[in-house]
């Protein structure tokens, strides 16, 4: 599970630095992102979280590892995938923690270096849904049930015939996308938000004397908090 | 009064017979509900995990479309829809390097957006703008006795302080009580009902919806009533699944909160689309 860290505090392989600097730029644009330096580790999250029984990282675990300088391991986990959106920890913290968008972050991260395995459901759901998106501008459920599962797994498609019938009868599946008008210019959008990143400055990541836990292996923004 | 109303894409689909619902008991309250032109999907939690500036982006098309001709009120029935919206109306409020960048994003549109609109949950604005009483004295049907579990959801209350409490909300509970019905004992009303998991990860989804269905089912629930499209199809379509999986015999009708707040208005059952629903549900019938 854990991979056994024998480096001397502060000596953050490449691999680690490049994942670690990724994420901060995210955390960056997360309002209130900056909080994660405020974690107690007291728990609350882990234990209000309903779905944290399947995970093989709890989301306490996950900020001890960060600060660790190990976020390799929370990028490899399940975890950040099982996470719903219920925004249960986040509600709890009390240190205001924005939990949910972190994760968020994380997922994003991972996304962007293709840290997950060949043919992840997570994956294929939100290729086939930003897709859809981007070809017609609204969601179509039909379609992205077919294009997930036909990547995945297309048996399942057999499986999911009665259930599939049962909406169809009761008029709950359209079978037809509508493209709205302005799908050209939700193109423009999505197009130019890939070569919008601002220029920033790297946050430092080197080994901060004296410093303890993440501080040690690289600075969070510090922002008024 | 007249509300903006922004669908969402689950209306159009699995969830029409909210849509048909909600526009009955605006209807039927006599409250304007004006659909915003050519609205684009919000994003939902999916874009979020993919890339944050785009997913604002998409999602803040809506609100500067709604914005349009000044201060206006956007009511998002769809959970996912309503807290994507907040939420980015929060993050444009509060962070001036990403509203930069969307702004940016909006002009490729040929928009612009002053963060003049207000999301809303109907809800929030059938309680707290109309009114319980106003409500009431409008119902020409009583919904006495009829125990439901009130099953808010995740993303209503949460993570923005909306317009009622992030873990035990009462909104829909006195709306109900006021009717006539009596709201069951419901401690798991804003837990998490696995949202998309069923799609990803459908053994823990299944596990979180027997939850939600033997807490309603042992608390003497008749019905759950939910306000979330995802919500209402994982307790619903799913339910089969989760008596072949558990070994149990749930077979709990699953409305949505217009639904049957349309049939103390008196709205003939068809408007409301109680016949989309896959579980028979009629009022004065015990089911349970």
């Amino acid at each position: 599970m854990i991979r056994q860290s024998h480096r001397l505090p502060g000596a953050l392989p490449p691999r680690e630095r490049e994942l670690r600097e990724t994420f901060l730029k995210q955390v960056e644009l997360v309002p209130g992102g900056d909080r994660l330096s405020r974690c107690l580790q007291c728990g609350t999250c882990t234990g209000s979280c309903p779905v944290s029984y399947a995970m093989d990282l709890s989301p306490r675990m996950m900020i001890a590892l960060f600060r660790a300088g190990m976020i390799e391991e929370i990028l490899h986990s399940r975890s950040i995938w099982i996470c719903a959106s219920c925004y249960m920890c986040t509600t709890r913290c009390p240190q205001q923690i924005k939990i949910t968008d972190l994760l968020y972050a994380l997922k994003r991260v991972a996304m962007e270096k293709k840290l997950y395995p060949d043919r992840f459901p997570v994956y294929l759901l939100s290729n086939s849904f930003v897709r859809l998106l981007y070809r017609y501008g609204r969601n179509h459920e039909l379609l992205l049930l077919l294009r997930f599962q036909l990547r995945r797994d297309p048996l399942q498609l057999l499986r999911m015939l009665p259930l599939g019938w049962a909406m169809y009868r009761r008029g709950r599946l359209a079978l037809w996308p509508k493209r709205i008008h302005g799908v050209s210019a939700i193109r423009q959008m999505i197009d130019a938000a890939k070569t919008l990143e601002l220029p920033r400055e790297a946050a430092p990541l080197e080994f901060v004397p004296g410093a303890i836990g993440y501080r040690a292996v690289g600075q969070l923004p510090e922002k008024a908090v | 009064m007249e509300y903006l109303y922004y669908p969402g894409c689950s209306l159009e689909g699995a969830a029409r017979q909210y849509d048909e619902s909600l526009r009955a008991v605006f209807q039927a309250l006599g409250v304007g509900l004006r659909p915003l032109e050519d609205w684009n999907c919000c994003g939902a939690t999916i874009y979020m995990s993919v890339d944050e500036t785009t997913s604002l982006a998409v999602s803040a098309r809506n609100l500067a479309l709604a914005g349009r001709d000044g201060q206006r009120d956007l009511i998002a029935p769809c959970s996912a829809c309503y807290t994507v919206l907040l939420k980015t109306n929060r993050y444009l409020t509060e962070s001036p390097e990403l509203r930069q960048k969307v702004d940016a994003l909006l002009a490729k549109a040929g928009l612009s957006y002053r963060l003049n609109v207000t999301v809303r949950h109907p809800l929030d604005v059938l309680v707290n703008d109309v009114g319980i009483e106003r409500i009431a004295a409008a119902a020409s049907r009583r919904l006495d006795g009829l125990r439901v579990a009130p099953y808010y959801g995740c993303q209503i209350v949460r993570p923005e302080r909306g317009f009622d409490h992030s873990e035990f909300p009462e909104t829909m509970d006195r709306l109900f009580r006021a009717l006539g019905a009596e709201p069951v004992y419901y401690p798991v009303k804003t837990r998490c009902c696995g949202g998309m998991l069923m799609t990803t990860f459908r053994d823990v989804a299944l596990d979180l919806v027997r939850e939600l269905l033997s807490c309603a089912v042992e608390n003497g629930a008749e019905c759950i009533v939910t306000t979330c499209p995802m919500c209402q199809v994982n307790l619903e379509l799913y339910q089969d699944q989760v008596n072949q999986a558990f070994k149990t015999s749930y077979r709990v009708p699953v409305l949505f909160f217009t639904q049957l707040l349309g049939l103390a208005l008196g709205c003939e059952e068809k408007s409301l689309g109680l016949q989309r629903n896959l579980i028979p549900f009629q009022l004065g019938v015990a089911t349970a």
